[in-house]
């Protein structure tokens, strides 16, 4: 048998493969673009099929780790949670319930565009194909709208991490709050005027609304469970704000920023996914970045199914 | 002054080291307190183990390089057949570690369980870390103390806490140690077995001078802690103006940041500046008199002098008024 | 491996270096930069890991001069503590962790199995460029602050402290992915790539060794990452998960890095124990004891290094319960650690043994690394913990099995593929030497500060109380020994590049796939996947010395 080293070899590609003896593709200069026995299979494996079950394999490892990165901010999330439920409860007012299932569905549609871009994959059918990416990517650019919408919103009503913290309005203000707890809002407003007129001085107290009978349910429990008035208020014997209600939006800017973060990863990864689709390239032996792309996005999409009712839909 | 001289000026002005006790053993410091036992016993224990293992494990593979070892790779040996696997060979190497291991882990569980459960009885004694001292809040005595002191044969319990990053309080001769966490309450207890002086350090990295937050607790033979207590007492009540100043400039860890014949360290030195019209961070100019040396002590971030970070911890509660005048008087003195 | 007649892919006798290889295929900066090959990118690797081990070497030395006399020496507080971190962030970060997997591994584990490269090349260089940018990033902080937090960057004093924190961990965070990509990689890998006869327990034990690594580089690498992340995000924008002034836990930064950091011990070692259990048979010219043991329990070792990270925490505030539990669970990774030092010992039982460069390695790590974990015991004794916990007998512990596990063994599996993968043999005598130099400085170094630690001696202290004085010098002492036989090595492995007699496909008569092509390997490593009928520790008797070629041949059927 002849030895390895003394065969002629044909020229190297840029890359630096080489061309192994028996294949005879040259055409393909694209980088990674294999040269073994057709288009599209890399020179290290055999098969179609033993590529894609690689591939496979690698997106399920590499969505694994995306879960134990999430897993983290969850985990912190747990621990405040459980040990300050009022600052979540305070909190969640403030969040536009409407944008946030809205966002849901957005997202939910986009993975069944993505779904179904698989099956347009496998069978070839180019022009589904495209037009179910497209509807993707579209999904993704109106998801992140909609979050640009309620950070703005955000920035402006005051509601930012850390000491950055200084709503604009107080929580029984708003609209989210006076229409779950009308009589629970009255009270509070009629708390924080009297707090008002004491810090001024004796007759203008004199002036303030009396609390004549006691406060029943309806009034006292939303301001508790919110840590408006008691022991974990930042005024204890008055109404205020509970205390570090910042935390909350710390671990809402930082868990809804590193999704959509990602959601922009994923809008590149399809837009790259466009053009290649465009050029024609899957077909039922080689289909497997749109099956990968689409488990990525399954995923994306789920994080989010568990971010929205942890942030918004506390009760 | 050259840098180099300030330097060891810096250093002649170091509060003195804690000396470190002779110990009658090799590996530890003198067992000085009544959990140290278990730690020493245990210690000991995997100490011969460990030993007896390494020699063991070092003795066979020289046995088996010495009798085995090749003449030359042209020699071309085969090796002797012998089994590739026995697995009762491997079940008993197994379980007989396991069945070292466990009384270990029984007995520092025991051991850790005792050392962290203080006797209901335990005296209370207050110990805060802080960038970089420690100071130690006695019952009845209003101004904290560099200095850690206890009756002998008497449990105390240590309640800990720290005021800016995690610390550790480490008394090597009574093994035990607990981390100082801003934020929370910690405690460690200890019941000292010996009298003596033993050191304390910081065990958990703090920054630039971790390494000199040092201190030491005195065990005072029975009726000496009382004693002692009741003079302190005394003479922190008494100490009033220049002398009550000074004693705070030790007690209360400034110190470890100001110093008072002019080297700057971390915080300005005293001396020479009241009276001063010094520029502060961000350019407009101050006068050090009483009223910016209250607010110095009470709200540091307020003026921080043009050059100097801002390191200084509040001392908010921790200064009467009569400590405050005491400081001021002092550093007048300071021409 | 496939029968003698029929190694068809080992190389004539002559080869010489100027037949066709890998480091030859393909010439010019570019082509390295941007290749798909595994062997180039490990060798890229190795050099890379070698440079940060030079540099974090070189801020150890300073480190130990700093603390030949109880003041100050030659540097200040400041300055000392910056060394002290950066030595632990570098070689932490930048050379143990890579090191034996994506440096060795990535040369020689696809053909050791018998592939040809490793499953997504383009996924493998993005690595190592990925490891060149968070080096970057790290270093930055050098010139800009520096970082003195100690590698373990705790809260709140590293989201206060006014050194350049942010640039180091944003470099640490980044190599995260660097190891997650190669441990994606490689897990792929073995269960795609495998030739037809490479059943798993068929692999070589490095491979074994490498697949439990991967496994946990992807399962705990993404924790370190999100924690690095959240420290960033807190000092910068003083968000308040850490910081007790805001509301936040700075305790909860400690179950965060711990949670990754202590399987990140367990990526360093595991790779460690591959490496020996490659060499031992091959210098002892017989089959491993037990193979399947010491498989299974690399996986064990990795399984359970997820459970234990509180036995860094007992005296943080934990609570005893807490404690208990990860204190029992320690114990038991001792067991399938004590099964393979056994396994490796009973190897050598009436065996043959070849005692050259790499195989004292091996034999040093025995010792050294049995030193180290047996200290690891008195450390997960809880109470005994108490009063070691952070003094210098834990930075004995973990150096023992750092350096003299890991390096030692990195060490030599350095001199062992050396020859396969530059195709030069290095001058034994010398090899010899420095390996002495290096197992002495490694005890003189680290045996003393058992004791100072035992005696109480606080960690990271750049004073100290004159008494200790007597055992740091000692201790510096071994720090130059190890300079030295460091020095020594990298003289002599560079030299034999030029000057080192050529090496023959098999120099030390092995019987894994990497040995079957020529030293250096083809750049397709393989024209058709070679047969494999036999385990990866058999046939030693069917090798033979050739002195014309200073290597091992199959031994012919008919007298020549």
């Amino acid at each position: 048998m002849t030895q390895s080293t003394s065969e002629s070899v044909t020229k190297p590609k840029a890359g630096g493969h080489g061309t192994p003896p028996q294949a005879g593709h040259d055409e393909h200069a694209d980088h990674g673009h294999g040269h073994g026995d057709g288009p599209h299979l890399a020179h290290h494996f055999d098969t179609y099929q033993q590529q894609f079950d690689a591939g496979k394999l690698g997106i399920w490892l590499f969505l694994l780790t995306e879960v134990l990165f999430f897993s983290g901010l969850f985990c912190a999330y747990t621990v405040y949670r459980a040990q300050h439920p009022e600052v979540f409860v305070y909190a969640h007012y403030f969040l536009n319930t409407n944008m946030g299932a809205l966002n849901t569905c957005v997202l939910l549609i986009s993975s069944l565009t993505a779904a179904w871009a698989v099956r347009n994959a496998q069978l070839a059918q180019k022009g589904l194909l495209i037009f179910n990416i497209v509807i993707t990517i579209a999904c993704a650019f109106t998801f992140m709208t909609v979050k640009y919408f309620e950070y703005a919103h955000k920035f402006h009503d005051g509601l930012l991490p850390g000491p950055n913290f200084h709503p604009t309005e107080q929580v029984w203000e708003l609209d989210s709050f006076k229409q779950k707890h009308p009589e629970a809002a009255e009270f509070a407003e009629m708390l924080s005027k009297r707090a008002e007129a004491r810090a001024k001085g004796t007759a203008a107290e004199k002036e303030a609304p009396l609390i004549t009978q006691r406060p029943t349910e309806e009034q006292i429990e939303p301001l508790m469970k919110a840590g408006l008035i008691g022991p974990n208020s930042e005024e204890p014997m008055g109404i205020s704000r509970p205390r570090n209600a910042h935390v909350f939006f710390s671990i809402y800017f930082f868990m809804t920023g590193l999704h959509g973060i990602h959601v922009i990863g994923g809008i590149i990864v399809w837009a790259w996914l466009l053009k290649r689709a465009v050029r024609g390239e899957f077909g039922p032996k080689y289909f497997g970045p749109i099956d990968y792309a689409a488990l990525y996005w399954h995923l994306v999409d789920l994080v989010w199914i568990y971010l929205f009712p942890l942030l918004y839909l506390i009760h | 002054m050259t840098s180099s001289m300030s330097i060891l000026l810096a250093f002649a002005a170091e509060p003195k080291l804690p000396k470190l006790p002779d110990s009658p053993y090799f590996w530890m410091p003198p067992s000085a307190s009544v959990t140290a036992e278990n730690t020493d016993t245990l210690y000991n224990a995997m100490l011969w183990m460990s030993v007896f293992f390494t020699v063991a494990i070092a003795y066979t593979m020289f046995r088996f390089c010495t009798k085995y070892r090749a003449k030359s790779r042209a020699a071309n040996e085969i090796a002797q057949k012998t089994s590739e696997h026995n697995t009762m060979l491997e079940l008993t190497w197994s379980i007989i570690p396991l069945c070292i291991v466990v009384p270990l882990f029984v007995g520092g569980f025991k051991g850790f369980v005792d050392l962290r459960t203080p006797p209901k009885a335990a005296m209370e004694i207050r110990a805060t870390g802080q960038k970089w001292k420690w100071l130690f809040t006695y019952p009845g005595l209003g101004t904290p103390d560099d200095t850690l002191h206890v009756p002998v044969n008497t449990p105390v319990r240590m309640v800990i806490n720290a005021v800016d990053v995690i610390h550790s309080l480490y008394i090597p001769s009574f093994r035990t140690k607990m981390d100082a966490v801003p934020g929370r309450y910690t405690d460690m207890w200890f019941k000292a077995t010996q009298v003596g002086d033993y050191p304390i350090f910081c065990a958990e990295y703090c920054g630039t001078s971790h390494s000199d937050m040092l201190s030491h607790v005195v065990v005072h033979p029975p009726g000496g802690y009382e004693k002692w207590l009741a003079k302190t007492i005394a003479a922190a009540d008494s100490l009033t103006g220049v002398d009550r100043g000074v004693m705070l400039y030790e007690k209360q860890g400034c110190s470890t940041c100001h110093s008072v014949d002019g080297t700057p360290k971390v915080g300005p030195s005293w001396k020479g500046i009241f009276g001063k019209m010094e520029a502060m961070t961000g350019g407009a100019p101050m006068k050090v008199d009483e009223n910016y040396l209250r607010e110095s002590m009470m709200d540091p971030q307020a003026h921080i002098v043009m050059g100097f970070t801002p390191a200084m911890p509040t001392y908010q509660g921790k200064l009467s008024d009569k400590d405050i005048d005491g400081l001021i008087e002092y550093i007048k003195s300071l021409k | 491996m496939a029968s003698p007649s029929t190694t068809a892919d080992v190389v004539a006798p002559r080869s010489t270096s100027s037949d066709d290889n890998y480091l030859t295929h393909d010439k010019g900066v570019l082509s390295w930069i941007f290749t798909l090959d595994h062997k180039r990118i490990g060798v890229m690797y190795l050099f890379s890991v070698l440079a940060a081990f030079a540099l974090g070497g070189f801020f150890a030395l300073i480190v130990r001069t700093e603390l030949l006399t109880p003041g100050r020496t030659i540097i200040d507080h400041d300055t000392y503590n910056k060394m002290f971190t950066l030595h632990g962030a570098i070689m932490v970060f930048l050379v143990i962790i890579p090191g034996i997997p994506a440096a060795l591994g990535n040369i020689i584990m696809p053909l050791q199995l018998g592939a040809k490269d490793v499953a997504f090349p383009r996924l493998n260089l993005a690595s190592y460029h990925l490891w060149i940018v968070g080096a970057c990033f790290m270093l930055s902080s050098l010139v800009i602050n520096a970082v003195d937090t100690g590698w373990t960057f705790y809260t709140p004093y590293s989201t206060t402290t006014s050194t350049a924190v942010v640039p180091a961990a944003f470099g640490a965070f980044i190599l995260g992915f660097s190891s997650i990509f190669t441990g994606l990689n490689f897990i792929v890998t073995m269960h795609k790539l495998r030739p037809p006869g490479m059943h798993f327990f068929r692999m070589p034990l490095f491979c074994w060794a490498l697949y439990s690594t991967a496994l946990i580089q992807v399962l705990a690498t993404p924790v370190i990452g999100i924690t690095l992340l959240m420290m960033i995000v807190e000092r910068t924008l003083h968000i308040g998960i850490f910081d007790p002034t805001l509301g936040g836990d700075p305790v909860l930064f400690q179950h965060f890095f711990w949670f990754y950091s202590h399987p990140a011990v367990y990526i360093m070692i595991v790779p460690a124990f591959g490496v020996i259990g490659d060499i031992i048979p091959v210098f002892s010219r017989k089959r491993i004891f037990g193979y399947k043991f010491i498989a299974i329990s690399s996986l064990a070792i990795a399984f359970l290094g997820f459970l234990v990270w509180g036995h860094h925490m007992f005296v943080s505030g934990q609570s005893v319960l807490a404690g208990t539990i990860f204190s029992a669970i320690t114990f038991l990774i001792a067991i399938p650690t004590a099964i393979k030092v056994f396994n490796w010992l009973t190897t050598m039982y009436k065996g043959v043994i070849h005692l050259d460069t790499p195989m004292l390695y091996a034999l040093a790590f025995l010792w050294v690394f049995t030193i180290g974990g047996l200290t690891g015991i008195f450390l997960a004794v809880m109470s005994v913990d108490v009063h070691l916990h952070d003094t210098y007998f834990v930075v004995a512990h973990f150096h023992y099995v750092m350096m003299g596990g890991a390096i030692t063994a990195f060490m030599g599996g350095l001199h062992y593929w050396w020859p396969k993968a530059f195709g030069r043999m290095y001058d034994e005598k010398l090899g010899r030497i420095a390996a002495g130099f290096v197992f002495t400085g490694l005890n003189v170094t680290f045996f003393p500060q058992f004791i100072l630690g035992s005696r109480g001696m606080p960690r990271r202290y750049y004073n100290y109380l004159p008494e200790f004085q007597p055992l740091h010098q000692l201790s510096t002492l071994g720090a130059y020994t190890l300079a030295v036989g460091f020095l020594l090595t990298a003289y002599y492995l560079f030299r034999s590049l030029k000057h080192g007699r050529i090496a023959p496909a098999n120099p030390w008569g092995a019987t894994t796939l990497e040995w079957q092509c020529s030293s250096p390997p083809p750049y397709y490593n393989f024209h058709k996947p070679p047969a494999v009928t036999q385990g990866p520790y058999d046939g030693y008797e069917n090798l033979v010395y050739d002195e014309k070629i200073g290597g091992y041949v199959p031994r012919k059927a008919n007298p020549a």
